[in-house]
């Protein structure tokens, strides 16, 4: 089974259905794509945000993202994965993430986009700085994350 | 070796990267942690709280009991939050 995969990590926005049409272009195998985009939003817990800053670690990032996509293609029958992160400076409504996964039947393409944004936020090494009115922070991460992580993991 | 920081460690130290040379002593993760932090003030307030500094060892997560020896780049960083 071919399972083409992209991997980007870039400033300029991304443009979903222009990447479906690459993953899926020429193929007849695919059944299912499902497509997850995170985007920068301005309500969190407490304060409006007014812009997200995204920071991450050159190299590491990219390869602990084909880490995580061995094991989804290894995990599920996917005939393709593009995973596209933005970093640098975002206001609210803009894209932030985008993950496409292509495969025969939907179960599959649904499990391994969980998967993978289930990882992407716990071990990817990108962080996320909040401006709002009262000052700029560091997002912290949520315990909900990591346990939305810990079920993939195999017992 | 090389020695990378990110995200509010990077704040805190007030440096990106830097070239360290850690006594023999310093063996795993922990100590070179615990031995940075005797470097300065700001070392010390970046890992105040060392049990919440992840590690990545040559860009592969490592636990804290992990040994050095033979480590390329060594990068600390807070809990990541992106995606």
């Amino acid at each position: 089974m071919t399972c083409p995969v992209t991997i980007r990590i870039q400033e300029d926005d991304f443009d979903i259905a222009r990447e479906i049409e690459v993953l899926t272009k020429s193929r007849t195998d695919i059944g299912a794509v499902v497509s997850f985009s995170g985007i920068c939003r301005a309500d969190d817990d407490s304060a409006k945000i007014s812009a997200l800053t995204l920071e991450h670690y050159p190299g590491m990032a990219e390869e602990e993202i084909r880490r995580h996509v061995d094991e989804a293609t290894s995990r599920w029958p996917l005939n393709g994965v593009t995973v596209i992160h933005r970093v640098g400076r975002f206001m609210p409504g803009q894209n932030i993430v985008l993950v496409l996964t292509a495969s025969q039947h939907r179960q599959a393409a649904f499990q391994a986009a969980e998967f993978l944004m289930d990882y992407l936020k716990t071990s990817a090494p990108f962080w996320k700085k909040e401006e709002s009115a009262t000052g700029t922070g560091w997002v912290e991460a949520h315990a909900r994350d990591d346990e939305a992580a810990a079920r993939w993991t195999k017992s | 070796m090389k020695v990378k920081y990110f995200a509010w460690v990077r704040e805190r130290i007030g440096k990106a990267e830097e070239t360290i040379e850690p006594p023999a002593t310093v063996r795993t993760v922990e100590e070179l942690i615990a031995w940075l932090s005797s470097q300065s003030e700001a070392y010390a307030y970046a890992f105040e709280k060392p049990k919440v500094i992840r590690t990545a060892i040559d860009h592969a997560h490592v636990k804290s009991d992990t040994a050095i020896a033979g480590a390329r780049e060594i990068a600390f960083f807070p809990p990541m939050t992106g995606g």
